[in-house]
This record gives structure tokens, C-alpha cells and sequence, in this order.
């Protein structure tokens, strides 16, 4: 049989065992709903009073587009805990004395993590339609949003396998992300408009990539003005996946343990 | 590939930054055979392991494992090893039988074979009632059964166990030396490594000891014991002032060259080989008229090995060992 049809193989195989593992981890699955909703819930009704969004029709529109980007984004962080505990309990080093495909372990994450983020997409949308947001567009581009959202959660599951194959352990893959992606994330326009922060800030905030993605939905979920947004965040989606799925995949084949 | 060995390896190096974690080993296990590889925490075992499994690359020397070479063959020799590593490496969120069965699909057997096969290693490691638990319920010694289950879906020909006992208690130990002896009696060529004099001494047929990275000695652990010297004869007295009579009565029974020890009541006589052993020490100290409360012939023990070849005992060696569940 071919090695292309292997690949897939294997990628299914570890694809199913990462699938299996979500009910038996409640935890886990709390984190990928409960977590966003709190985040729904505090910004729309603690912060969202305080924070002016001219051009949007009520917070709930502007923010539902922001807490949808970072938490398809960040949904994939759980990927970097689970190869880091992977790589100290044995299991990659027995995946990589396998005659397995050397990408599937990685691109199986990948996956699996497609289809919880598809879940986490279903409720936040669910919650966002609760507390106020409605899409002001036809199918089409809603289709064409999730679809982009889904590539964004894809795009990230690489860079966070990335991190838990470099971190080497749980709590410093747990560190790199709670410190360097996480902040990435509020430093944008995916809580308040850019044009509210001080000088600095706002440069960084109107050039991060989660910028240009969050607009890009806005654009796609309520129409609003886009410009090259989502031609530049396809762009963005294609380059992070490249290149990390590049980095890691080397990463893995020259792992020392 | 009749009359190569089924492992061997040549000038094997490896550093992490400036740790040299092996300084030139060579390793041979013909086809059939256990070899057992002994060592203190940290002399170069797991790194052996994992190049001769492909997981690591050397930075000097070569290595064949069942004819094929682990740099250039990696891919097609993935397929003849099987590893049980350091940790017992199961998915604790899937059970026992999943475990198996996944680990079969990834060496590419189809999904009904695959699940064929991790029926009858169930049965055969005594899981059977545990197949559907996940195994994070397992015990220890359970999950180290999975492991070596896991190891040996393809019947590979060649088995490495790195580590197999380490934290285990004692009766698990005994379990997991009767399935390795199983698969070592159906012909399977397996290198071990251990921290465990006794564990070597009962399973290997051969033993490197490896330390600081470097194999300082090899042999069957009898080669081993001999470095030591041969049996002692302990002797005690009933009364210490015969002690001159008993070294004078036990004297041509040492080997040569070698003194008898008296420490007040106890006598210590290096043994020739052909000396006849407590019988003739009796014999003669009885017409010599010399009471004694106690004669015993202590065998040397690989822990007497280790002491005479690192210049410490085994035990200071492994004090910093950690223990995995
Ligand atoms: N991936 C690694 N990075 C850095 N040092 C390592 C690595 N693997 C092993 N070492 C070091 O190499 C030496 C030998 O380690 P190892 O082969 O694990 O020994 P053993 O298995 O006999 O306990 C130790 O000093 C260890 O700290
Ligand atoms: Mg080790």
C-alpha cells in the first residue's frame, strides 16, 4: 500500500484515540465550553457596559467575533499538554519505534482537535445568539466564516504541537502559553476597537494577525467593513500551518527525549 | 542473515551537550539469546536502547539490529523490534484492549486483525477481566503487563526492555521474569537492561555492565562472578585459641597465593576450585581437632561483581534511581 494511504491510516488511528479520550477527561471538555461561555458572559455583562463600539449595533456583535477567535485559537493549547505529557510518559518515543507514518501523531492531534473545535464553535455561537449577537449576513458568508474559524483552530493545533514538542513538560508548554499567546490574543481588536488604546499599543494591537482574523469575521458574520481581511487571514491560516506544521514535524523526527 | 547476530553494535557514542552518555560501546546478543545490560542510573542504558531502536541517533559508531542497519534501515527495522521502554508507555485514557489494538493498527495490521491480536495478549498477560478499564485503574504491575503486550503485537524477533521490573514489587517481578522467559524459550532475541544484579543474573545469558557510559566488563554472569575470585569457606570456632590449628589444618585448601583471614573466632579461606569444598574442610579440621560452631561456602554474588569492577557497591549506585509508578 502506498505511504500517502498509510499517513492517513495512522492519522485516523491516532486521530480516534484522541477522540475516545474526551469523554473519559470531563475536565477537558468543561475547559473547551464552560471556559469560553465564562468569557461570553464576562465581557458582554461586566466590561461590555463600559467598552463603546461605534459602528456595531450592541457589544454582543462587536465581542462574539473577538471570544470566537481566541477561543478556536487557544482551544488548541490542550494539544501542547497532551504531547508534553505524551513525550514524559513514553508514548511518543513507543510511536516513534513504530513503522507508523512519522507526521501522524501530529497531524491525528490535528484533527481530533478540528472536531472539538467544531463543538466549541456550535456553543458559543449557540451562547452568543442568547445574550444579544445575530448575524446580519446571508449563509453563504457565515458558512464561509466557520470555515475560516475551523482553519484557524487547524492552524493553531501545529503551532501548539510545536510548543509541546519543545516545551518537554506540561507546566513549561502551560507557561508559553499562558504568557506569550494568551496576552497576543487581548492585545488586538478582538475586545475593544484598537482605536481606543494609547499610542504603542494601538500600532501592535491594528497590525496582530488576531486583528486582521477577528475582522475578517466581523466582516463574514455581520458585514461590516473588511477591506482585505479575510484574503489577508486565509494568507495567515495557509503560513501558520506551513510553518509549523514544518517546525514540528522536524522537531518530532529529531526528538532526543 | 543465518549467522549474524540478531543485535550487534560497534563504538557506539552519544553526548547531550557536554554529557557523554556513551564513550564508544560495543553490544552483541546472537540470534536467541538474552543479553542483559547492568548498570547504575544514569550509565548510558536508556541511550543504548533508544538508538539501537531507532529513536536516537548515534554520533559515532554502527549498529545492526535482525540484519538491518538502525540508521539507514530505520523504517523497515521499526517493523521487526518491539520496546518496552523505561515508563511503562500505555494511553491511561483508553483501556487495555484499545491500547492494544491501536498499537496494531500503527504496525499496519488490518482493524479485525488488530483487535484479533489484542484479545489473545489479554489472555495471555492475564488482563482479560481488565481489557475494558482504562488504564489509568491499572496497577503497576498491570500497566508494565500492557506495556510488554504492547511490545510484542507483531511477534517481533527482537525485543527490547529497558528497565522492565524497575518499581515494581517483588511477586509482579517474578510474573514479568516468567512471560519474558516465555518469549525468550519461543526464540525471541531480547537485550534488557537493569539496575538489578538478580534480575540479570537470572534472565541474561550474557551481561555488559556498562558505567559512566562505557562497557567495563561482559560475560556470563559465572565469567563475571569468577573476576571476583572464587567461593570463600567461612569458618567459626567454637574456641578462638584453636584459630593457629584451624589455619594451619585449612591452609591447602586455599588457592595459591592467597592467605586465610582470621578475625578471633572466624576463619576466611579464598577456595580452590579443586579443593573439595566444605566436606574436605570438615574432614580436616575434625582431625585436626578443631571444634566448630558453623562452616558455610559463600558463592561470590554479581553485587561482589560490581563492587570489585566500579570500586562501589551497587546499592550507592542506584540510591538516586527514581522509581516510576
Ligand atoms: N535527552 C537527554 N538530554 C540530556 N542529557 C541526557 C538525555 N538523555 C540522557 N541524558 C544523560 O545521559 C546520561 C545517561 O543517561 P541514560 O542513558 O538515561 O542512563 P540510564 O538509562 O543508564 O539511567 C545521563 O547523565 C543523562 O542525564
Ligand atoms: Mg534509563
Amino acid at each position: 500500500m502506498s505511504s500517502l494511504r498509510w499517513t492517513i491510516s495512522d492519522t485516523g488511528v491516532l486521530a480516534l484515540r484522541q477522540l475516545r479520550r474526551i469523554p473519559r477527561q470531563p475536565d477537558l471538555l468543561i475547559g473547551y465550553t464552560i471556559q469560553p461561555v465564562m468569557f461570553v458572559l464576562l465581557f458582554r455583562y461586566v466590561f461590555g457596559g463600559a467598552i463603546q463600539t461605534p459602528g456595531f449595533d450592541n457589544y454582543a456583535d462587536f465581542l462574539m467575533p473577538g471570544i470566537i477567535v481566541q477561543s478556536i485559537a487557544f482551544g488548541g493549547f490542550v494539544t501542547a499538554l497532551a504531547i508534553s505529557d505524551d513525550m514524559k510518559k513514553g508514548l511518543i518515543d513507543r510511536f516513534r519505534s513504530l513503522p507508523m507514518s512519522r507526521i501522524a501523531v501530529l497531524s491525528g492531534r490535528a484533527f481530533a482537535d478540528l472536531a472539538l473545535n467544531a463543538l466549541q464553535l456550535a456553543v458559543l455561537i449557540a451562547v452568543g445568539l442568547l445574550v444579544g449577537f445575530s448575524f446580519a449576513t446571508d449563509i453563504l458568508r457565515v458558512l464561509l466564516g466557520i470555515v475560516l474559524l475551523l482553519g484557524l483552530g487547524f492552524a493553531f493545533s501545529w503551532v501548539f504541537c510545536l510548543i509541546g514538542l519543545s516545551a518537554g513538560s506540561a507546566e513549561t508548554s502551560n507557561a508559553i502559553g499562558f504568557t506569550v499567546i494568551f496576552p497576543l490574543t487581548f492585545a488586538s481588536g478582538a475586545f475593544v476597537p484598537p482605536s481606543t488604546m494609547p499610542d504603542g499599543l494601538r500600532q501592535f494591537a491594528e497590525a496582530n494577525p488576531f486583528t486582521t482574523l477577528v475582522d475578517a469575521t466581523r466582516h463574514l458574520f455581520l458585514g461590516a467593513p473588511a477591506n482585505s481581511d479575510v484574503w489577508v487571514s486565509v494568507l495567515w491560516i495557509v503560513g501558520i500551518t506551513v510553518v509549523a506544521a514544518f517546525l514540528s514535524l522536524r522537531r518530532y523526527r529529531s526528538l532526543t527525549g | 542473515m543465518s549467522s549474524e547476530p540478531a543485535i550487534e553494535a560497534h563504538g557506539l557514542r552519544r553526548s547531550f551537550g557536554d554529557v557523554h552518555a556513551l564513550r564508544g560501546v560495543d553490544l552483541v546478543a546472537p540470534t536467541g539469546s538474552v543479553l542483559g545490560v547492568l548498570g547504575p542510573n544514569g550509565a548510558g542504558k536508556t541511550t543504548a536502547v533508544r538508538i539501537l531502536t531507532t529513536l536516537l541517533q548515534p554520533d559515532a559508531g554502527t549498529a545492526r539490529v535482525a540484519g538491518l542497519d538502525v540508521t539507514k534501515d530505520a523504517q523497515e527495522l521499526r517493523s521487526r523490534i518491539g520496546l518496552a521502554g523505561q515508563y511503562a508507555a500505555v494511553d491511561e485514557y483508553l483501556t487495555g484492549r484499545e491500547n492494544l489494538a491501536m498499537v496494531g493498527r500503527l504496525y499496519h495490521l488490518s482493524p479485525s486483525q488488530s483487535r484479533t491480536r489484542a484479545d489473545e495478549l489479554l489472555a495471555e498477560f492475564d488482563l482479560v477481566d481488565a481489557g475494558g478499564r482504562v488504564a489509568s485503574t491499572y496497577s503497576g504491575g498491570m500497566r508494565r503487563r500492557l506495556d510488554l503486550a504492547a511490545a510484542l503485537v507483531v511477534r517481533p524477533p527482537v525485543l527490547f526492555l529497558d528497565e522492565p521490573t524497575t518499581g515494581l514489587d517483588p511477586r509482579s517481578r517474578n510474573a514479568l521474569w516468567e512471560t519474558i522467559e516465555e518469549r525468550v524459550s519461543e526464540g525471541t532475541t531480547v537485550l534488557l537492561t537493569t539496575q538489578y544484579l538478580d534480575e540479570a543474573d537470572r534472565l541474561a545469558d550474557r551481561i555488559a555492565v556498562i558505567d559512566h557510559g562505557e562497557v567495563i566488563a561482559e560475560g556470563t554472569s559465572d565469567d563475571l562472578k569468577a573476576r571476583v575470585g572464587g567461593s570463600r569457606l567461612e569458618v567459626a570456632l567454637e574456641d578462638p585459641t584453636q584459630a593457629e590449628a584451624a589455619r594451619a589444618a585449612l591452609g591447602p585448601l586455599a588457592e595459591a597465593g592467597a592467605d586465610v583471614g582470621v578475625d578471633g573466632s572466624r576463619l576466611s579461606v579464598p577456595l580452590r576450585s579443586d579443593a573439595g569444598g566444605v566436606v574436605a574442610a570438615v574432614r580436616r579440621l575434625d582431625d585436626a581437632g578443631v571444634a566448630v560452631s558453623d562452616v558455610t561456602v559463600r558463592r561470590p554474588t554479581l553485587d561482589d561483581a560490581f563492587l570489585t569492577l566500579t570500586g562501589r557497591p551497587a546499592e550507592d549506585a542506584t540510591d538516586d534511581a527514581e522509581v516510576p509508578a
